[in-house]
């Protein structure tokens, strides 16, 4: 990245820039493809070259968040919360970067980009809370007319497929990400085209915390090129479309169809990422499981 | 083992008022739907019950506007005390007229007439009723203060349950303050048609409930009308699949029940002739037309030949027969072309070198029966294994670890339910949180209860019927 995001020295220093990869399986691996795309601030001046990200990649990182699921779905939700918290930790640690970087692709001024970012490490917090509630909030007991004992738990639907939101390139994406993994589901999460680095950087987070390969995977490049493979995978159970392009969802649906994927639709502008969010992000990508048994001596 | 001879025990046919002919049922109105009348038959003889009008799209289009009209004026602004108070009376009316609903049922479904009478009909009644509770405290649900009902909703439900799964259907839809348009199935209109005269007893006002009996290409129709808010469908996978592409783009509302392929596992340790008795049911419960039907059964290896002698005996006395009998355990296929795909898939178990086994009961000379049969040496390749047969077929596999079970379990699309026997409580816990299925039933099967939850993981649909996760699906949340 460019010097102009190194606070100021006084003797002129060239900075070292930063190639950002993909992050499939905990590893930070470059597009098998081998290209790249010019990453440009608000006022079009060079920031990077992101990985532009192929359907080999893809299909990669839904091979990692399938062999991701059964240990994070399987973990107990407090575990999950310690997880998310210590995600949430990282976040913090990085605050500047991810300031300078938000201030790059979004083109804000320094207090509302702190306000974002500062925004998002809460509402990472606020979901690494949500892992061991959702249960109580969403599931049941059934007080069914019969010597049976029924009770319903929600259950994550496994692996989930994210298009991240175009425009927030932080806040947004947080808000997409962290409710699909606090269930207990995996997620491979294609970045917005033009803001990816706030993206990459997060996976640098991820990497480091104690979140366990495959549990996230993110890619960068050309939500165009990438959404029909996610959405025709026969192995991701959910498709969150938030971030889809527009002209191409009826087709997403469509291919989504053939296996009965979970789709989140995407709402006509871009949602205010600053409001609170509902449950309906928690309840689109589960399950709920109801189990009997007889009651009697 | 003794036998027992059983004198015939008939229902009287007369119960069920069946009239010769019956028309749809359009803003609180009966009236000649335009599309071409269709007969009913009662699959037990092959003769023709009744004629019955059927819907063009104008008439889809007069139906849709109709609730449309309902829902604004009357029904999307009552207040939720006054529409549970409807539902209310509906209970009562299903309960009142609850011999005549399920010879009817039997009539025209092929079910035996035990089963429409002591878990149809009532657990119908049992959905209005719990639902109407519902109407005036939907703030309770959990989805947040004030929660708004969708608008229209279509519904399109299968032959296999005709007035449950109208109950299934109509009684959550109302409850959040949505009207409806319904298309029951093709072979089983009757049942629906007699529900809209509860409406009218009901005093129901015009245009909430509407009623459209017609082909696949009338269902086609309605969930494609533009000015339908939600959708819920039951029925098959394919056309599920097909549903979701017309709606695709448009941003409408849609709930899935679809098809399955439930494993009943059974570990060594198991109360076997409980399990037995929960297999039979399972699989043979409404002659396997039940999309949760515990078809594919995962016996442990070590007890697998005691289990089937057990399972090949009890099966035997099963009595297979005229529908109406207080007697009959399985009645009839419910059309001929199911008992062509039953026949078919069958067919394709011999083919492909699974041991069948044919109950020796005997069959009526006329009317469409299926023995029960069993298949063991199954491979999980085989289409046995892996279709959805939709009838009293078994296939039976065998496993060495629980882990295998579990693994052969979800070796599936599908995911609607699952069994488990075993007399280990926490291997019962454990199989439970590692079966991918909407509905594990443990030591028992094909329970079911307006209070909980049901429906699909994966291929077998998502959203839930019942309970208070049922709500979300008539609810703007």
């Amino acid at each position: 990245m460019s010097n102009r995001l190194v606070s100021g020295t006084a003797a002129p220093r060239l900075s070292v820039n930063k190639t950002y990869k993909l992050y499939i399986g905990g590893a930070f691996p470059r597009s098998e493809s081998g290209r790249v795309y010019e990453v440009a601030d608000s006022k079009g001046a060079f920031l990077a070259n992101a990985a532009h990200a192929s359907r080999k990649d893809v299909r990669d990182a839904v091979v990692a968040a399938r062999k991701g699921f059964a240990g994070w779905s399987g973990a107990t939700a407090y575990n999950r919360g310690q997880v998310l918290y210590r995600v949430a930790e990282m976040l913090e640690g990085r605050r500047e970067q991810f300031v300078a970087e938000v201030m790059a692709q979004e083109g804000l001024p320094i207090k509302r980009a702190t306000a974002l970012v500062e925004q998002t490490i809460d509402r990472w917090v606020w979901y690494a809370g949500w892992t061991d509630k959702i249960a109580t909030v969403l599931g049941a007991s059934n007080p069914v007319a019969g010597p049976y004992f029924s009770f319903t738990v929600p259950e994550p639907s496994g692996v989930i497929g994210i298009l991240a939101p175009q425009e927030s390139s932080l806040l947004g994406l947080v808000s997409v990400l962290a409710p699909v993994i606090a269930t207990g589901n995996t997620a491979v999460l294609v970045s917005s085209r033009a803001r990816p680095l706030s993206a990459m950087t997060l996976a640098e987070v991820l990497a480091t915390s104690d979140l366990p390969a495959g549990v996230v995977n993110i890619l960068t490049g050309s939500p165009v090129e990438l959404a029909p493979w996610l959405a025709s995978h026969a192995d991701v159970n959910g498709l969150d479309l938030t971030g889809a392009p527009e002209i191409l969802q009826p087709e997403l649906e469509r291919a989504a169809a053939s296996t009965v994927k979970r789709v989140l639709h995407a709402p006509g502008t871009e949602p205010d990422w600053t409001q609170r969010p509902e449950l309906r992000r928690l309840r689109t990508f589960i399950e709920h499981k109801t189990v009997w048994h007889p009651v009697g001596v | 083992m003794p036998t027992f001879e059983y004198a015939p025990a008939p229902e009287s046919r007369d119960l069920a008022n069946l009239r010769p002919s019956y028309q749809m049922f359009v803003d609180g109105k009966f009236v000649d739907g335009t599309g071409r009348p269709l007969k009913t038959v009662n699959p037990a003889t092959e003769e023709v019950l009744a004629e019955v009008a059927t819907a063009s799209p104008d008439d889809v289009d007069l139906a849709v506007r109709a609730a449309r009209r309902a829902y604004d004026r009357v029904w999307g602004r009552m207040p939720g005390a006054e529409r549970g108070k409807y539902l209310f009376r509906i209970a009562r009316l299903i309960q009142e007229r609850s011999r005549e609903l399920a010879v009817l049922e039997s009539l025209d479904n092929g079910k035996p007439i035990k089963e429409a009478r002591d878990t149809d009909v009532p657990t119908a009644a049992a959905h209005f009723f719990h639902h109407a509770g519902w109407a005036d405290k939907l703030d309770y649900a959990g989805y947040g203060p004030e929660p708004r009902p969708l608008g229209v909703a279509a519904q399109v439900i299968p032959w296999n349950f005709p007035l449950l799964m109208l109950a299934w259907k109509i009684a959550p839809a109302l409850a959040c303050g949505n009207t409806v348009v319904l298309k029951p199935a093709e072979t089983t209109p009757l049942t629906a048609l007699v529900f809209a005269d509860i409406c009218r007893q009901a005093e129901l006002p015009p245009g909430v409930v509407n009623i459209l009996p017609g082909a696949g290409d009338i269902g086609a129709a309605l969930v494609a009308h533009p000015d339908v808010d939600k959708v819920a469908f039951t029925g098959s996978t394919e056309v599920g699949k097909e549903i979701t592409r017309t709606l695709a783009g448009t941003g409408r509302r849609l709930t899935l029940e679809l098809g399955g392929k439930a494993a009943n596992i059974v570990f060594d340790d198991a109360p076997l002739d409980q399990a037995v008795e929960g297999i039979v049911n399972g699989i043979f419960f409404n002659q396997g037309h039940v999309c949760c039907a515990g078809s594919r059964l995962l016996v442990q290896e070590s007890v697998a030949e005691e289990l089937l002698a057990k399972l090949h005996t009890r099966i035997a006395t099963l009595r297979v027969g005229d529908p109406l009998d207080k007697n009959t355990d399985v009645g009839a296929i419910n059309s001929r072309e199911q008992l062509d795909k039953i026949v078919e898939l069958s067919d394709a178990g011999d083919a492909e070198g699974a041991q069948r086994w044919t109950s020796p009961c005997p069959l009526p000379d006329r009317g469409l029966f299926f023995a029960p049969t069993v298949f063991s040496e199954v491979q999980q390749s085989m289409r046995i294994a892996k279709e959805e047969i939709f009838g009293p077929v078994l296939s039976v596999l065998t496993f060495r670890t629980p882990d295998e079970a579990v693994a052969k379990a979800n070796n599936t699309p599908y995911g609607l339910s699952a069994g488990v026997w075993t007399e280990k409580g926490s291997r019962i816990l454990w199989a439970a949180q590692r079966l991918r299925a909407g509905v594990v039933w443990a030591n028992t099967f094909n329970r079911f209860d307006p209070t909980a939850p049901f429906g699909g993981y994966r291929e077998s649909g998502f959203g839930r019927e019942g309970g208070r996760a049922g709500l979300e699906a008539y609810l703007d949340v």
